[in-house]
C-alpha cells in the first residue's frame, strides 16, 4: 500500500483566475466529468486550463505526476516516449499539437506500486476560440497499477474553440492501466484526441469513454498495441443531441502471441450523427477478439453508422464482432408499465440500462464515479 | 350463486384484433371479489391475447366491447394505471430488460404493493431468486427462475386481481411446490371462502397448478370464443379424456343455451 506524501508543481495560473473554479456551475461541469480536487479521493491530481498548469499534486508514494513540459525538463528520457507511437505527421491535428506551446500532463506509476485510487487530470478550455494543443504520457510501469479518470470541458458559455490531445500510453511487463475520460464539451467546440497505446506482455490496458452533451464534432480512433498475453479493453457510452457529430471508434492491434481485446460500444442518438467504429486486427497466433456495438435511435433526426472491421491476418485467430442498432423496444416498455412504471420512468429506466456498461476489471471506486458522471450528464437525455 | 361480493372484472363483448387480424369475439367474463378461474384452451385459442388485453398492452387493439375493473372502465387506459388500480400479471415468457435490474423492479413492485425494503430480501430469499437481484431482470434466467422472479415481482405488488400466464410450465418438479404455494398465497386460497379478497384468472395447460390452486370455475377459449364455463376439475378430466372438441360439444349438449357457438 502506498502511503500518502505530497508533491506539488508551481501553478502557472494566477489565483484570482482559479478562483472561478469555485463557481458552484463550474464546480458541477467538473464534477460531472469526474474531477473533484478531493486530496481524500484522489491520488494525484492534474489540472491545465487553457495552456497553463493548473495544478499538479501528488498524494501518494509511487504516482508522479507534472506537466508536460516539466518532465521533459526532468527526465532526458521523457523524450523517447514522446510521438513514440501516435505519429508527429499522422494529421493536420497531430501537426498542430507538434507545437512549442503544447502542454499536457505526465502520470506515471512507479514499477511495482498499485495505486486503487484515481489519479484525476482535467483539461479545461477557458479561453474561446483557443485551440487547446495537449501531449500526455502515461506510462504504468512493470508490475504497477494506475487508475486515471480524465475529465476534458470547457467553460460554461465558452461555446467555441478546439481542444486537440495527443495521449501516448505504455502498459509495461505485467502493469494493469485503466483510464476513463469524460468529455463535457458545448455546442460549436470541436474535438480531436489522437491516442495509442502500448501494451506490452502480459499488461491490462482498459479504456472507458464517455460523451453525453452537445459538442459540435468528436473524432477519434485510439489505437491500442498488443503484445503477448496482454489485454485491451476499450468501452465508449456516447449520446449525440442535435447538431452534434461524433466519428469514435477504438482499434486493437493484436501483434503478441495470445493477445486478446474486446471493444463494446453503446452510442445513442437524440438527432446527432453518430460513427461507431471498431476495428480488431489479429496478426499473431491465438489471439482472441470481441467487437460489440449496440445503438439506440431516439429521434427520427441524426444516424447511426456502426462500421464493425475484422482483420484477421493469421490463421490461428479468433476474431468476432456484433452490432445491432434499434429504437426501445415497446415490449420492454409495456413489461415494466405491467410493474407499475410510466411509460416515461419505463423509457427512461431502459436508457438507463442501457447506457449502464458492465465494465471488468475496473475498481468499485472507478465505477461508482463513472456510474456518477452518467448520471449527472444524463439530464439533457432523459 | 355468491353474494354480497364485489366486482371485480367484467368483461363484456370483447373483440380484439392485433393487425387487422381478429383474435377474440364476443368474450364476456365476470369475476367476483375472492373468485379464482382457470383458462384452459389449445394453442392459438387466444388466452394470451385475452390477458394481455385485460392488462391493456397497446399490441392488441380492443374494437368492441368493454373492460370494467373495479366499476372502472379500464379499456383505453394505459397498462400503469390499471396496475395501481389493482390488477397484476405474470407473463409466460417475459422480455429481457437488459441494464435493468430486478432489484430495481422490485422495488417499484414493492412501493406500489406497500410492501418494505425487507419484504424484498425476504420474498426473494423464499423464492430463492436472491442471487438474481443484481442481474438485469430476465436475462439468461432459466424457465423456472422466469416463473419464480414474476411471482416475486407479483407477491411485491400485492394487488386485487392477478393474472398468471401458465405459471406451471417449464417448472422442474422441485419448485413446483414452490411456485404452487406461493400463488395460493397470493390468491389467498389458503384462507377461508368468505375471507378472500383476492381474485385470479390462471391459463393452464396442464392443470398442474390446479393441485395447489383450487380454481372456483374453470372456462374454455376456443377458437377466440368462450365456449365452456363449469367446474374447473370436470372441464380438465373432460378434456384430458376427449379433447378440447370433444369437451366442448359435452358443454353445448348440457349447456345448450350458455353459447351460439357455429
Amino acid at each position: 500500500m502506498s502511503e500518502r506524501v505530497s508533491e506539488f508543481e508551481q501553478s502557472e495560473v494566477e489565483e484570482s483566475e482559479m478562483d472561478e473554479m469555485e463557481d458552484p456551475a463550474v464546480k458541477r461541469r467538473l464534477e460531472s466529468v469526474g474531477i473533484e480536487f478531493d486530496p481524500k479521493k484522489r491520488s494525484a491530481t492534474f489540472m491545465q486550463v487553457d495552456q497553463k498548469t493548473a495544478k499538479a499534486s501528488s498524494f501518494m508514494e509511487g504516482v508522479e505526476i507534472m506537466s508536460i513540459r516539466t518532465a521533459l525538463e526532468k527526465y532526458e528520457w521523457v523524450e523517447d516516449y514522446f510521438w513514440r507511437i501516435v505519429k508527429r505527421e499522422q494529421d493536420d491535428f497531430t501537426k498542430i499539437a507538434d507545437s512549442e506551446e503544447v502542454n499536457g500532463y505526465f502520470i506515471r506509476s512507479l514499477p511495482g506500486y498499485k495505486v486503487e485510487i484515481p489519479v484525476e487530470a482535467c483539461l479545461y478550455l477557458r479561453k474561446a476560440g483557443l485551440k487547446q494543443k495537449v501531449h500526455n504520457i502515461i506510462i504504468a510501469e512493470e508490475n504497477s497499477e494506475l487508475n486515471i479518470i480524465s475529465g476534458c470541458t470547457s467553460h460554461p458559455g465558452i461555446r467555441n474553440g478546439m481542444h486537440i490531445g495527443i495521449s501516448e500510453f505504455f502498459v509495461k511487463k505485467n502493469a494493469k492501466l485503466t483510464f476513463s475520460m469524460i468529455h463535457s464539451w458545448e455546442s460549436d467546440i470541436e474535438v480531436r484526441p489522437r491516442s495509442a497505446a502500448l501494451v506490452e506482455e502480459n499488461g491490462l490496458f482498459i479504456s472507458n469513454y464517455v460523451l453525453m452533451n452537445p459538442v459540435k464534432l468528436v473524432q477519434m480512433y485510439p489505437t491500442a498495441y498488443v503484445e503477448k498475453n496482454a489485454t485491451a479493453i476499450f468501452s465508449s457510452v456516447i449520446v449525440a443531441l442535435e447538431n452534434s457529430v461524433v466519428d469514435a471508434g477504438s482499434r486493437a492491434v493484436l501483434r503478441g502471441e495470445n493477445a486478446s481485446a474486446e471493444i463494446i460500444s453503446r452510442t445513442i442518438s437524440k438527432g446527432g450523427d453518430i460513427i461507431a467504429r471498431g476495428h480488431i486486427i489479429g496478426s499473431a497466433p491465438d489471439v482472441r477478439g470481441h467487437l460489440e456495438c449496440r445503438g439506440l435511435m431516439l429521434s427520427e433526426n441524426g444516424k447511426i453508422h456502426a462500421v464493425p472491421e475484422l482483420d484477421a491476418r493469421y490463421p490461428n485467430v479468433d476474431l468476432s464482432h456484433e452490432a445491432a442498432i434499434g429504437k426501445i423496444a415497446e415490449e420492454e416498455i409495456f413489461y415494466l408499465q405491467s410493474r407499475g412504471l410510466s411509460k416515461e420512468e419505463a423509457e427512461a429506466a431502459i436508457i438507463r440500462g442501457f447506457l449502464e456498461l458492465d465494465i471488468k476489471g475496473i475498481p468499485d471506486v472507478l465505477k461508482r464515479e463513472i456510474d456518477k458522471a452518467i448520471s449527472l450528464l444524463e439530464t439533457d437525455l432523459l | 350463486m355468491k353474494t354480497g361480493k364485489k366486482d371485480i372484472l367484467r368483461v363484456v363483448n370483447l373483440g380484439l384484433k392485433v393487425d387487422d387480424r381478429p383474435i377474440l369475439q364476443n368474450v364476456s367474463l365476470y369475476i367476483q371479489e375472492g373468485e379464482t378461474y382457470a383458462l384452459f384452451g389449445p394453442n392459438g385459442s387466444g388466452k394470451s391475447s385475452f390477458l394481455s388485453a385485460i392488462v391493456g398492452n397497446p399490441v392488441y387493439k380492443v374494437h368492441s366491447g368493454r373492460i370494467i375493473f373495479k366499476g372502472v372502465d379500464v379499456t383505453s387506459m394505459p397498462t400503469d394505471e390499471r396496475i395501481k388500480l389493482g390488477m397484476g400479471i405474470a407473463f409466460q415468457t417475459p422480455p429481457k430488460v437488459s441494464g435493468v435490474k430486478l432489484i430495481d423492479v422490485l422495488r417499484h413492485c414493492a412501493k406500489i404493493g406497500g410492501k418494505s425494503e425487507e419484504d424484498i430480501y425476504s420474498y426473494a430469499e423464499k423464492l430463492k431468486m436472491e442471487d438474481f437481484l443484481e442481474r438485469s431482470v430476465n436475462q439468461g434466467f432459466s424457465g423456472g427462475e422466469l416463473k419464480r422472479s414474476e411471482l416475486l415481482q407479483l407477491l411485491l405488488l400485492n394487488r386485487d386481481f392477478v393474472m398468471l400466464d401458465e405459471p406451471d410450465s417449464g417448472v422442474d418438479l422441485e419448485n413446483i411446490d414452490l411456485v404452487g404455494k406461493t400463488i395460493r398465497e397470493i390468491l389467498e386460497r389458503n384462507k377461508r371462502e368468505e375471507e378472500r379478497k383476492k381474485s385470479g384468472l390462471i391459463i393452464t395447460h396442464t392443470g398442474k397448478i390446479l393441485d395447489y390452486v383450487d380454481a372456483d370455475y374453470g372456462v374454455i377459449l376456443y377458437k377466440g370464443r368462450i365456449a365452456c364455463v363449469g367446474n374447473p376439475d370436470d372441464i380438465l378430466k373432460e378434456i384430458s379424456e376427449n379433447g378440447y372438441e370433444g369437451c366442448i360439444s359435452k358443454c353445448l349438449r348440457e349447456f345448450p343455451n350458455l353459447n351460439n357457438l357455429k
